[in-house]
C-alpha cells in the first residue's frame, strides 16, 4: 500500500469501463447495457437457451467487465432467433434483441465475428440476396445456403432435400424461373444509390474515431 | 366502392411463385368477401427482415422500410400501410417507431432517400392484416358473411413470435394471445383451449442456418397440436408456416414421430368459410393437405336467402 491519498491507476485502469463506453456509442441500442441488473429471465426465456455460450445475462455482465474480445468473437449473439421473447419479459425492459443484433454486426463490422458461423453467412446471404434486386430471391437463396460450404456438400445436401423441394414446386411455392425472371423492384438503381448514402451517414456517425459520436440514449 | 382501401405491403415471400404465394391467394378471396380493397405499394421493396442484420445494420435497414413509406405517401396518400407478413410488419413497425421517435435518425433517413428522390413524411401507419380484421372489420363483422362455418374441426392456434413480440395486437397478452382463438371460433371452428405451444419460436431464419436446432423447436411446436387433439395447427406468419409444415417430414427423420399435422393461414379459414373454392383457398398450395379444410371447401352448401 502507498500514502495515504495515492492512487493506482494501473489499477484503476481495469475499471475504465472501456469497452462499456464504446458498445454505448457504436452498438445499436448499446446505451441499455448498463441497465441489466443480472436476473437471467433473458437466459431462461430463449428458444435456443442452451445453444449459447454466453446468454444476453452474461454477455452484458462480460461487456461491463470489459472482456471485449470475447464477447465480440463469441457465437452466441448468432444464437438469436429475433424471437423477442427476452424483450417482451425483461423486468428492465432491455431491447435485448436488438443489442443482440447490434453487437453481432458490429462484431461483423470490425472484422471479429465468427467466420464459419451459419447464421453469420445467412444473414450477409440475406441482406446481399434482398438489396440486389430490392426483393428476396428465396430460389438463389436456398441454393446459396445448400452450396455455402462447396458443391459437394451442396450436392449432398440437395439430395437430402430432393422431396420436400419436389413438393414445393408441385405446390407452386417454389419455381425454377425465379433463377432467370426474378421479381425485382424498378428502381434498383435508386435503392443502390439510398443504401450507399445510409452506409455512408452511419460510418460517419457511429464509427467516426471522435468520442460520443453514438445517437444517445432514445 | 369499397369499405376499407389500404395500401398493401405483400412481401417478398407472398408473391407469385413465392413459399407464401398461397397466402396472397386466400388474402385476396378473403378481402374480396369483406370488400376490403388493397392496392399494392408501387414498386415496394423488402424489410430486410430480422436476419437481414449483420449486413444493414441500423440506418440502411430503416431506409429500406422508409422507402416503401414513403411510396405508400406519394402514391396512396391517406391510406394506412397494411403488411400481411409478420416480419415486414415488425421491421415496419419498427422504423416507424424509431424515426418518430429521433428527429436526427429521421434526417438521416431522408437524406438517403433523396437519393432515390422520395421523401418520408411519418405521415403512414403501418398495420398488420389482423389488425384490419380485428379492429376495422370486428369479429362480428368476419361473421357476418360465414356461409359454411368450420364445424367439427380441432384448430390449435399458432400465434407464434413476430405477430405477437414485441408489438403484439392491441389488449393481448404476449404469454397467451387470444385473438387466433376468438377467430376460429367466429367462424365455428374449435380452438385448443390449452395449446402451451402458442407462442414458441419455430427457429425463424434459423431454421436454414441451424435445422438441427430449430427443428426441435417444430417438433415441440407439432408434437402439442397432436397432444392436445388438433385436426390442424393455423397461423398469422408465413414463415412459421413454412416452417412448421415444410420440415414436418424432416422431424420425422430425426425424432422418429409420424407427424403429419396440416397447418393453414388465419385467411384461408376465412376463405373457406365465406364460401372460396379450394383453389381460391389457396388449399392448393399444401405439402400437407389440408384435409378437413379442403372437405368443407368442395361441399356445396345451399344458398342463404
Amino acid at each position: 500500500m502507498g500514502a495515504p491519498g495515492e492512487l493506482n491507476l494501473a489499477a484503476l485502469a481495469d475499471y475504465s469501463n472501456n469497452f462499456l463506453r464504446e458498445v454505448e456509442e457504436r452498438v445499436e441500442e448499446g446505451e441499455w447495457v448498463k441497465m441489466c441488473m443480472q436476473c437471467g429471465v433473458c437466459a431462461g426465456s430463449c428458444p435456443f437457451g442452451p445453444d449459447w455460450e454466453h446468454s444476453p445475462q452474461k454477455i452484458f455482465m462480460m461487456i461491463r467487465a470489459g472482456k471485449r474480445d470475447e464477447v465480440l468473437r463469441s457465437d452466441s449473439m448468432w444464437m438469436c432467433t429475433s424471437c423477442y421473447n427476452c424483450v417482451v419479459r425483461c423486468p428492465r425492459q432491455l431491447p435485448i434483441t436488438q443489442i443482440m443484433h447490434g453487437l453481432a454486426t458490429y462484431a461483423e463490422r470490425l472484422g471479429l465475428a465468427p467466420k464459419m458461423n451459419p447464421t453469420r453467412k445467412f444473414s450477409l446471404q440475406f441482406w446481399n440476396n434482398c438489396t440486389t434486386t430490392g426483393r428476396v430471391n428465396e430460389l438463389k437463396l436456398v441454393l446459396q445456403v445448400y452450396f455455402r460450404d462447396g458443391l459437394a456438400s451442396g450436392i449432398r445436401r440437395f439430395w437430402d432435400m430432393r422431396t420436400t423441394g419436389l413438393r414445393l414446386l408441385l405446390a407452386k411455392r417454389m419455381n425454377p424461373f425465379e433463377l432467370f425472371f426474378p421479381h425485382r423492384c424498378k428502381d434498383r438503381k435508386g435503392i443502390h444509390a439510398m443504401l450507399k448514402k445510409a452506409y455512408e451517414i452511419e460510418n460517419k456517425r457511429r464509427y467516426s474515431p471522435s468520442p460520443h459520436a453514438g445517437r444517445g440514449p432514445g | 366502392m369499397a369499405k376499407k382501401e389500404y395500401a398493401f405491403y405483400p412481401g417478398c415471400s407472398s408473391q407469385l411463385r413465392g413459399s407464401a404465394s398461397n397466402y396472397l391467394t386466400s388474402v385476396n378471396s378473403m378481402c374480396q368477401t369483406l370488400d376490403i380493397k388493397m392496392t399494392p405499394i408501387p414498386d415496394w421493396n423488402c424489410c430486410g427482415a430480422s436476419i437481414g442484420y449483420a449486413g444493414s445494420g441500423e440506418l440502411a435497414r430503416h431506409v429500406m422500410n422508409a422507402r416503401n413509406f414513403a411510396l405508400a405517401e406519394e402514391h396512396l396518400p391517406g391510406q394506412d400501410v397494411v403488411a400481411t407478413c409478420a416480419a415486414c410488419w415488425l421491421g415496419a413497425k419498427e422504423t416507424k417507431q424509431k424515426l418518430d421517435a429521433s428527429a436526427q435518425l429521421m434526417a438521416d433517413t431522408n437524406e438517403a432517400l433523396k437519393e432515390a428522390g422520395l421523401q418520408y413524411q411519418a405521415k403512414a401507419e403501418i398495420r398488420h392484416m389482423v389488425e384490419v380484421l380485428i379492429e376495422d372489420i370486428g369479429y362480428e363483422g368476419m361473421a357476418k358473411p360465414v356461409v359454411k362455418p368450420l364445424e367439427g374441426v380441432k384448430f390449435a392456434g399458432y400465434v407464434g413470435c413476430q405477430t405477437n413480440r414485441p408489438f403484439g395486437i392491441a389488449g393481448e397478452s404476449f404469454e397467451n394471445p387470444m385473438y387466433l382463438d376468438k377467430l376460429v371460433e367466429t367462424l365455428g371452428g374449435e380452438a385448443l383451449t390449452k395449446y402451451e405451444q402458442k407462442v414458441t419460436c419455430c427457429g425463424g431464419a434459423l431454421a436454414f442456418s441451424e435445422p438441427e436446432k430449430s427443428q426441435k423447436q417444430i417438433k415441440d411446436i407439432v408434437e402439442s397440436a397432436y397432444d392436445h387433439g388438433a385436426d390442424m395447427i393455423v397461423t398469422p406468419c408465413p414463415l412459421c408456416q413454412a416452417n412448421v409444415e415444410i420440415y414436418q417430414a424432416d422431424v420425422n427423420k430425426r425424432f422418429g414421430t409420424k407427424f403429419d399435422m396440416p397447418v393453414a393461414y388465419y385467411s384461408q379459414l376465412l376463405a373457406v368459410a365465406y364460401g372460396a373454392t379450394p383453389k381460391q383457398a389457396g388449399l392448393d398450395g399444401h405439402v400437407i393437405k389440408p384435409t378437413k379444410l379442403q372437405d368443407i371447401a368442395v361441399k356445396v352448401v345451399p344458398a342463404k336467402r
